[in-house]
């Protein structure tokens, strides 16, 4: 039935003229506890070639994962550039535990040199000390690669500000409602977009290699799976049977798609092999099955199911076999996705009558919470492990919201006169 | 439960005062929709004749249970409620007896859950009507099946009104 789908997206083209919208991020959280940090602006030698503000790019996203307290720049009394100029005495006496200079050249080639280093104010040394080539459209772009050095050198853990997220937004007009999906940086600049449609798109999934999308779209009313590429927007429709065709996900080798068909009268979780179009069944029962999501290392796929009479998550070998309940508190958890260390499932789960998000302990089996809404969902990992994006209602628009897992800092992402839906958080990009 | 009996009576009486060309079907663009016509004008009565083109009177009828083309559910159920079957028996013999009609049964959910798996309860609705339909004596050439899930609410809102008006099947005749 499925055939490939090639289009080209230029009925987008005038939709894509008006000026983008883009999500604004407000941090909700409190910051008790994060690292003080001072980052200096960045010298400019650029020949007056305006330049953006990389700095305050750094700066930004270090607070917004709340372990970070950017000092702010009313506060210094001295901006140096270079480290000959830097004397930490200063820095000592404000309480930063870390300083970060730098400075930005423009080449005669056109290209631009951004050097900076990062200091450990107490010890006295210098932690990192690099320099970056860029074209000037990548500025803001290496303002991130730096930003995701100075957290890893800071914390162990890989920072996460190069990836992107893709969401879908909701505009309902006088001609009715338009439904676009779409791509940003992580920090909601640059959003692009990767599909518009007069009817429902949902489950956006990301290929392990960062390159494709994974989505439903309604297209003469029903649902489809579509697969995207991103760089030249060339799509493919990978399932279109009778029934539903839904919730997409890539095995970790991006060799396969897990979906839930609804093809032989009721939604089963299959495994489509993305190279030869053939199917397996991984389910049979006369329940719901569907949002499947697979474990890091490919072995388990976990799913909701509506067998035991409350939509439940149970997980099944890949290569087929018995299904195992996982989820025991709460009478509706759904829509589960492994942490990328495999030891938790962020999922959605009811409790006295309210959708939140939670987190469960695989060894414990136990569900902590991590949202505070009453209709919050599609929740996903970052590709850190270190915060969850969902989906949230706020002041009666639909925004996007993530928590640490700590459920220390909570950043909220919106758009004006928009709703906002269906999160999902790239891999790492390098 | 009350609300299963107070929504469809309110979209009733909303439809009673718009176009009688509505049926509840088209009732449900968020918002509003259609704007609502003046009843008593000429012109608009022509038009609702041509939009029920071929329908019988009994299903501008608001007394007929023909004229009740929008299905109500539970809370995560997809049963049929006796309300629910009595409508659907009216359509079903409606249906075995005009053969050459087509109908389309529209699945829908509430927003509360998730998306997809929202979308499957809404099949299993439309579904549930479907496996109805066809034990009174439809064709199965007749009818056809879709699901949206919680993406076309009827009702704007995040309340108990709102979601009981959206947990429904719409029977579309096309």
């Amino acid at each position: 039935m499925w055939k490939p789908f090639p289009y080209l997206l230029l009925f987008f083209l005038g939709f894509l003229s008006k000026a983008q919208a883009q999500l604004t991020i407000e941090i909700v959280g409190g910051t008790e506890g994060a690292q003080p940090i001072a980052v200096v602006p960045f010298g400019l030698n650029t020949g007056g070639v305006q330049v953006p503000d990389l700095a305050q790019v750094i700066a930004a996203d270090l607070a917004r994962t709340g372990r970070f307290n950017p000092m702010p720049r009313r506060d210094m009394l001295v901006t140096p550039h270079r480290a000959e100029e830097v004397d930490l005495r200063d820095w000592r006496l404000q309480a930063m535990d870390n300083l970060v200079i730098g400075e930005i050249a423009r080449r005669p080639n056109g290209y631009y040199a951004v050097h900076f280093i990062l200091f450990d104010v107490f010890q006295g040394k210098e932690l990192e000390n690099r320099t970056f080539r860029s074209t000037h459209a990548d500025l803001r772009y290496t303002a991130h690669r730096i930003a995701d050095v100075i957290y890893e050198r800071l914390t162990g853990q890989p920072g996460v500000f190069t990836t992107r997220i893709a969401y879908v937004t909701s505009t309902l007009g006088s001609d009715g409602e338009r439904v676009v999906l779409r791509v940003a940086d992580a920090d909601g600049y640059n959003p692009q977009t990767i599909v518009s449609s007069r009817d429902p798109i949902l489950s956006p999934a990301w290929s392990p290699d960062g390159r494709q999308l994974a989505y439903v779209s309604f297209e003469q009313g029903r649902t489809a799976i579509f697969v995207q590429e991103l760089a030249t927007g060339r799509r493919e429709r990978v399932a279109a049977f009778q029934g539903l065709n839904t919730a997409p996900a890539w095995s970790p080798d991006g060799r396969q798609l897990a979906m839930s068909l609804s093809r032989d009268g009721n939604p089963e979780i299959y495994v489509m092999d993305l190279a030869s179009r053939s199917l397996r069944r991984l389910t049979d029962d006369p329940g719901i099955d569907t949002e499947p999501a697979w474990s890091p290392d490919g072995q388990h796929i976990v799913f909701t199911s509506g067998r035991g009479g409350t939509p439940q998550i149970y997980q099944i070998p890949a290569a087929g076999g018995q299904a195992k309940r996982l989820t025991f508190e709460h009478d509706y958890n759904s829509r589960a996705s492994y942490a990328p260390d495999g030891k938790s499932l962020v999922l959605v789960t009811r409790v006295n009558g309210q959708f939140r998000i939670g987190l469960l302990d695989l060894n414990r089996g136990t569900i902590r919470l991590l949202s505070q809404g009453d209709l919050d969902e599609s929740p996903s990992f970052a590709p850190n492990g270190v915060m969850v994006l969902y989906a949230t209602q706020y002041q009666g628009r639909g925004v996007l919201a993530a928590v640490s897992i700590d459920g220390r800092v909570t950043q909220r992402l919106s758009q004006e006169g928009e709703d906002v839906r269906e999160p999902a958080w790239s891999p790492l990009l390098r | 439960m009350n609300l299963n009996i107070i929504v469809p009576a309110l979209l009733l009486s909303v439809l009673v005062l718009s176009s009688c060309s509505s049926n509840p079907a088209q009732g449900r663009k968020a918002g509003g929709g259609a704007a609502p016509t003046l009843l008593g004008q000429g012109s608009t009565a022509h038009t609702a004749g041509l939009q029920d083109h071929g329908l019988p009177p009994a299903f501008s009828d608001p007394r007929s249970p023909l004229y009740q083309r929008v299905i109500y559910f539970d809370y995560d159920r997809s049963d049929l409620s006796p309300d629910a079957v009595e409508i659907l028996r009216a359509h079903a013999l409606y249906l075995s007896t005009h053969p050459n009609r087509r109908i389309r049964l529209e699945g829908h959910a509430d927003e509360r859950g998730t998306r997809e798996y929202n979308l499957a309860l809404s099949e299993q609705r439309a579904l549930g009507v479907q496996r109805f339909l066809l034990a009174e004596g439809v064709g199965p050439e007749q009818l056809s099946v879709r699901s949206y899930g919680e993406e076309r609410p009827a009702q704007l809102g995040h309340n108990e009104a709102a979601w009981a008006a959206n947990r429904r099947v719409e029977l579309v005749y096309p």
